[in-house]
């Protein structure tokens, strides 16, 4: 966090800096579009059949994800859901899930 | 910290590695104050349990809910057609207590001061707030429905299209029903709450009578010129699973009724059932209308869509069915989950003087069951478009199940289990 006083510094950190910034809380917020199925930051219910995400590998989400979306994984819904998100948008939701304990 | 280096790089500008580290370093205000939540239904007790969880306390929430235990309409149909009980659709407010910490209050609110940031209870009393969310679901329009605008009519003539109480006695009445009986149900005209549910609804009671009063009929008198969801995949389930016990009839909305009889009046016609269940015409709740939000069409409240927040109104947030849809967004359960998260976010960077995520998703899946054993879905994902300041479906996305099948009626149950236990666990 070094960076911050140099930022500041530089006057970089006003407000109308942020109107088209990523947020900060991206990958959650776009994460959280998946819990409805997949269980609060990942932790699906156990036995109810779907997948829970909370802890699994980065790569493995992305190639999961990739393969539903492809085709390459037969899926009852999971090949529409996946075109809706852009490749970005995967990796920050992959990230995320990765790094839920 | 959720945010790692590799991310902050991959965010691109500089504006947004700034925003990155504001947002992290602490240096910023954190999110602080009261919101106060009118209704724990999809919406509000997902947006009171996020706002606890990713505030990490730090937000004091309180929910106002009228019912004294979470129970939900999706899945009411298989209590309907004899599967489930309402225990099975009941979920408890404990864990939002206890463990997320929301002060759950049982009472109604009958008004909304917004120049005092007041909200005044049922019970007496008023509560003050920094910010308001109002996730009240629809009321219903009975006045379209001359006959049905009063207490004893709408005790007979029962919608159901709330779970709880109606749920159960729409059942009873179907138990009670002589076989060689008709069953009717009157659809409004679209937006109502959750689209496919009365042709999902119509499956699952044919599905009894087909076991038990295989002499009954059911008729659906749709106010829609056709089928408003997933209209292929019913009109197969229809002619494979239940031959002559389902008619159907579009362009039949019903303007009166007469509970002496049970006779349902549409423009032209008259039909007398034995159970007639009418879902009436639907508007936002009541207390979303009193609040003096801007309302589209007199009925549903327009907000934007990039924080939920009214247009008219500072510091008022209406989520799931209250609110005028973005196109193609359905009414439902699951929506309103996905914009109680979409609010929540947008609350906790406003209470800390940030702006909301330019960028908010949303996604549904909505599933419906044709028989106990098979189901077919739809959904759609969801992006905010800055040119039309709403949210767009993302093109190429989305859809319906090929056919329906036996694996999509255990993931209706999966979702169900999930979804409560995000809003509730």
């Amino acid at each position: 966090m070094k960076l911050l006083p140099a930022l500041l510094a530089l006057g970089l950190l006003a407000a109308n800096s942020f109107a088209h910034a990523a947020d900060p809380n991206l990958a959650r917020d776009l994460a959280a579009t998946c819990a409805n199925c997949h269980g609060t930051n990942g932790h699906a219910v156990k036995g109810a059949g779907i997948d829970a995400l909370a802890g699994t590998e980065k790569s493995k989400t992305l190639q999961k994800l990739s393969d539903f979306r492809s085709g390459a994984k037969p899926a009852s819904i999971m090949h529409q859901i996946t075109k809706g998100y852009t490749d970005e948008q995967l990796d920050l939701i992959a990230t995320f899930f990765a790094a839920q304990k | 910290m959720l945010i790692n280096r590799r991310d902050f790089l991959k965010l691109g500008t500089a504006a947004g590695t700034m925003a990155a580290l504001y947002g992290c370093a602490g240096g910023g205000k954190q999110a602080g104050g009261h919101v106060v939540v009118v209704g724990g239904g999809y919406g509000g007790a997902t947006l009171a349990k996020y706002l606890r969880m990713w505030s990490a306390g730090g937000v004091r929430v309180t929910m106002i809910e009228r019912n004294p235990s979470f129970v939900s309409c999706p899945m009411s149909n298989l209590v309907i057609g004899g599967i489930n009980t309402l225990d099975d659709i009941t979920v408890s407010y404990d864990n939002l207590k206890s463990r997320w910490q929301v002060r759950v209050v049982q009472d109604d609110v009958v008004a909304v001061d917004a120049e005092k940031r007041s909200i005044s209870l049922a019970s007496g009393g008023s509560m003050t707030y920094d910010r308001l969310v109002l996730s009240p679901g629809v009321d219903f329009m009975f006045d379209r429905i001359p006959g049905l605008n009063n207490a004893a009519a709408q005790a007979k003539i029962l919608h159901a299209w709330k779970a709880g109480p109606q749920t159960v006695a729409l059942r009873k009445q179907l138990v009670d029903m002589k076989d060689g009986g008709v069953f009717a149900i009157a659809i409004p005209k679209a937006p109502y709450r959750c689209p496919p549910a009365p042709y999902e609804r119509a499956c699952l009671v044919a599905d009894y009578f087909k076991k038990h009063k295989p002499k009954s009929k059911v008729v659906i008198l749709d106010g829609n010129p056709e089928i408003t969801a997933k209209k292929d995949l019913f009109t197969k389930a229809w002619a494979d699973l239940y031959p002559g016990l389902i008619e159907y009839r579009n362009d039949s909305e019903v303007k009166d009724v007469d509970p002496a009889t049970n006779t349902a009046m549409t423009e032209f016609d008259q039909f007398k059932a034995d159970v007639l269940n009418v879902i009436p015409p639907q508007q936002a709740g009541q207390i979303a209308i009193k609040s003096g939000v801007n309302l589209i069409n007199n009925r549903w409240v327009d907000i934007n869509w990039l924080s939920m927040e009214s247009t008219s109104i500072p510091n008022i947030h209406v989520l799931g069915d209250a609110v005028f849809p973005a196109p193609t967004m359905a009414k439902s359960g699951h929506m309103a989950n996905q914009q109680g998260k979409l609010a929540a976010a947008a609350i906790l960077n406003m209470l800390a003087d940030q702006p909301p995520n330019p960028e908010p998703m949303a996604m549904s899946a909505c599933y419906s069951f044709m028989d106990p054993n098979s189901a077919v879905h739809v959904n759609s994902v969801h992006h905010y478009d800055a040119a039309t300041k709403t949210m767009q479906p993302v093109k190429g996305a989305g859809g319906v199940s090929a056919a329906r099948n036996e694996a999509e009626a255990k993931l209706a149950i999966g979702w169900a289990k999930n979804i409560w236990a995000d809003m509730l666990a």
